[in-house]
């Protein structure tokens, strides 16, 4: 028994091994070969000036600051559009997902109308739609309308009071020249893809509640029932913390994916980390250092979310122990 | 997607060996010309309904093939965006980049690359509805400004309206098309890109072309050229004096129409281009007649011009800095002797 294991053990360290000797070959090889025709490499550029704007950034920034900080600010962006899209997606694909599962006829083929709609159509496309319905809909950010004072909506979007500004107190949103000017803006690009986000994702997770309820055996809620639970305590008691631990899994993948997705805002115009990288690579010409940046930044992000998960997983087990 | 390809591309750069020999025999031995162009700009490069490809930047291609392989049409057209054509160029997956790449020092100095020569000198400009009233790009304080991605244009932008004290938002979409659509729907107050593409926006994609203006300011200078990898200076030279010849051809009023006449030229200068005195093709590898081969092809650079994005074509652009410097533009070939 002792030997076999060591035998494995051994084994597995030759792959780990070679699969490092390999990555460490290809990267010498790049580098020599990038050397020798004169292409510069190295992650210098990423203490120069960036040289462009972007157009809303959580984190303040000016063409004059780093293209480290760039990158941040577009990292910051997808977290933005992200974190919120993952817990919407959630709420509203959970509520579905038990809506598919209710003994009302009609609210069961509605559920199941957008789970079949919605993941049947290509997110890009449901992104543009969303994109083009905003900002057609919306007046010109020259003729904006006033919702309360100092609130305007437009094609520019929502700009409302915030804090700061040159008073340093209040920056209230003005009708400027040809502009709104001031304040804080929900753009057309954050609100398209937060809501195409959102509901595509929720499709998906609908189903993994869904399926997850589903698979906790019959016999556990006709038993709760016969002991008088009431259908919120049969939910909330027993098929809730069993039926969570098959679906935190999947769920974590979409909550990946929907991460991974948000690189789509590209399209749409948003200044996600991907958009920002893009431009960076452009005007510096240091591809394999920018896409390696990006694959390093999604895989830490997956990591840390399917750590996180993990770790949800064990307290729900625990839960589930305890209930 | 389009990351996948790049991946692909940079992982090219591990396999290709770093000194896969000349370009030019290589084009010759597979009897084809690998030709980096754009994934669609109208009059610069463009695939029509049967695919066949067109436009300013797809004829120097056919005029280097033509030069070095006698044949126009040997050329295969690789479709790049911009973040993937330098990969594509330095991977040796192209030949030649012809591509309205803008000259710029960093590109030239740290990508492995040699621009040759300018073929087409343009400025970034601005759109903007003519409801805003505005007769300046100084006026287009706190504007938003729809821009494409992967282009010189974000940058000048930064810059220019840095040095104005003047703050902006650029809205950046990766699809032309979407960019395109978002300004014409109002989302931005200006639309930005090279000159000579923003005549072509206004007249063929607005919904009504008298909505709109483009700005007379031009914030910008954009050189573009055919790019050649580092390290082979004698495809470096044939690219380049391809572009001379073109130009030259259209100061000695050499057309695609009197070429055979031409020939039989008393003018020494006439002479040397077309092959017919001295062997001007020899020096670089190629066969005497290279320049009237190309001529033949695409015609002068003139009619180059006019034919994809002059006078003759839907775009209309006047011929401005790229007419010949003896017509007060900047079209300047070093003598062919």
């Amino acid at each position: 028994m002792q030997g076999r294991r060591r035998r494995e053990l051994a084994l597995q360290a030759l792959l780990a091994a070679a699969l490092l000797g390999a990555l460490w070959w290809l990267l010498d090889v790049t580098a020599a070969n990038m050397a020798e025709r004169g292409i510069r490499s190295g992650f210098d550029f990423l203490r120069e000036p960036a040289g462009f704007a972007i157009g809303e950034s959580l984190l303040p920034f000016e063409s004059t600051d780093s293209a480290l900080w760039a990158l941040a600010a577009g990292l910051a962006n997808t977290l933005r559009v992200a974190l919120p899209a993952i817990l919407a997606s959630t709420l509203l694909g959970t509520l579905i997902g038990l809506g598919r599962l209710s003994p009302n006829l009609l609210l069961r083929g509605l559920c199941a109308a957008y789970v079949e709609t919605l993941r049947n159509v290509p997110l890009l496309l449901q992104l543009l739609a969303w994109y083009f319905v905003v900002t057609d809909l919306l007046p010109l950010a020259s003729e904006a309308l006033q919702l309360a004072p100092h609130v305007f909506l437009s094609k520019s979007g929502l700009a409302i009071p915030w804090l700061g500004g040159d008073s340093g107190v209040l920056d209230l949103p003005l009708r400027g020249e040809i502009n709104i000017v001031g304040g804080a803006t929900l753009t057309p690009e954050f609100l398209a893809l937060f809501l195409g986000l959102s509901l595509y994702t929720a499709a998906y997770i609908a189903e993994t509640v869904r399926a997850g309820i589903q698979a906790v055996p019959r016999g556990q809620s006709d038993a709760a029932l016969a002991l008088g639970l009431t259908r919120v305590q049969l939910f909330r008691l027993v098929l809730l913390p069993q039926a969570l631990r098959s679906i935190i899994p999947p769920l974590t993948n979409q909550h990946l994916s929907l991460t991974k997705n948000a690189s789509l805002a590209v399209a749409i115009g948003y200044p996600d980390l991907v958009s920002v990288a893009n431009t960076t690579l452009n005007q510096t010409g240091r591809a394999a250092e920018c896409i390696a940046l990006i694959m390093a930044v999604y895989l830490i992000l997956s990591l840390l979310t399917a750590w996180l998960s993990a770790w949800l997983e064990r307290r729900s087990g625990r839960w589930a122990e305890r209930a | 997607m389009k990351t996948i390809q790049l991946v692909a591309l940079l992982f090219l750069l591990h396999l290709a060996p770093a000194h896969a020999g000349k370009t030019l025999d290589q084009v010759r031995q597979r009897a084809q010309l690998a030709c980096g162009v754009s994934t669609g700009v109208i009059g610069f490069s463009s695939a029509d309904s049967q695919g066949r490809w067109n436009g300013f930047d797809v004829d120097l291609c056919r005029a280097v093939a033509a030069a070095v392989l006698n044949d126009a049409a040997k050329v295969k057209y690789v479709p790049l965006n911009a973040q993937q054509r330098f990969t594509a160029l330095q991977s040796g997956e192209v030949d030649l980049l012809s591509r309205n790449t803008t000259w710029t020092l960093t590109r030239d100095a740290s990508l492995g690359l040699h621009f040759t020569a300018v073929t087409y000198y343009d400025g970034q400009g601005f759109l903007v509805p003519k409801k805003l009233k505005i007769t300046s790009a100084k006026q287009l304080k706190n504007a938003e400004i729809c821009v494409q991605s992967g282009t010189t244009t974000e940058k000048n932008l930064g810059d220019w309206f840095k040095a104005q004290g003047i703050r902006i938002k650029p809205v950046v979409f990766e699809k032309f098309e979407a960019s395109i659509k978002a300004f014409f729907s109002g989302r931005c107050q200006a639309y930005t890109t090279d000159a000579s593409a923003l005549a072509f926006i206004r007249s063929k994609e607005a919904p009504q072309p008298d909505d709109y203006v483009v700005l007379p300011d031009l914030i910008s200078k954009e050189p573009l050229g055919p790019v050649v990898r580092r390290g082979d200076d004698e495809w470096f030279a044939i690219v380049k004096w391809v572009v001379f010849a073109l130009i030259e051809a259209e100061e000695y009023g050499i057309t695609q129409a009197n070429l055979e006449q031409m020939k039989a030229s008393t003018d020494p200068a006439v002479q040397r281009l077309l092959g017919t005195a001295e062997d001007s093709g020899k020096l670089l590898g190629l066969e005497r007649d290279w320049a009237a081969r190309a001529i033949k092809a695409v015609g002068n650079y003139g009619e180059m011009f006019q034919r994809n994005v002059g006078s003759a074509s839907p775009l209309k652009l006047p011929r401005g800095l790229n007419a010949l410097w003896s017509k007060g533009g900047l079209m300047y070939a070093p003598p062919v002797r």
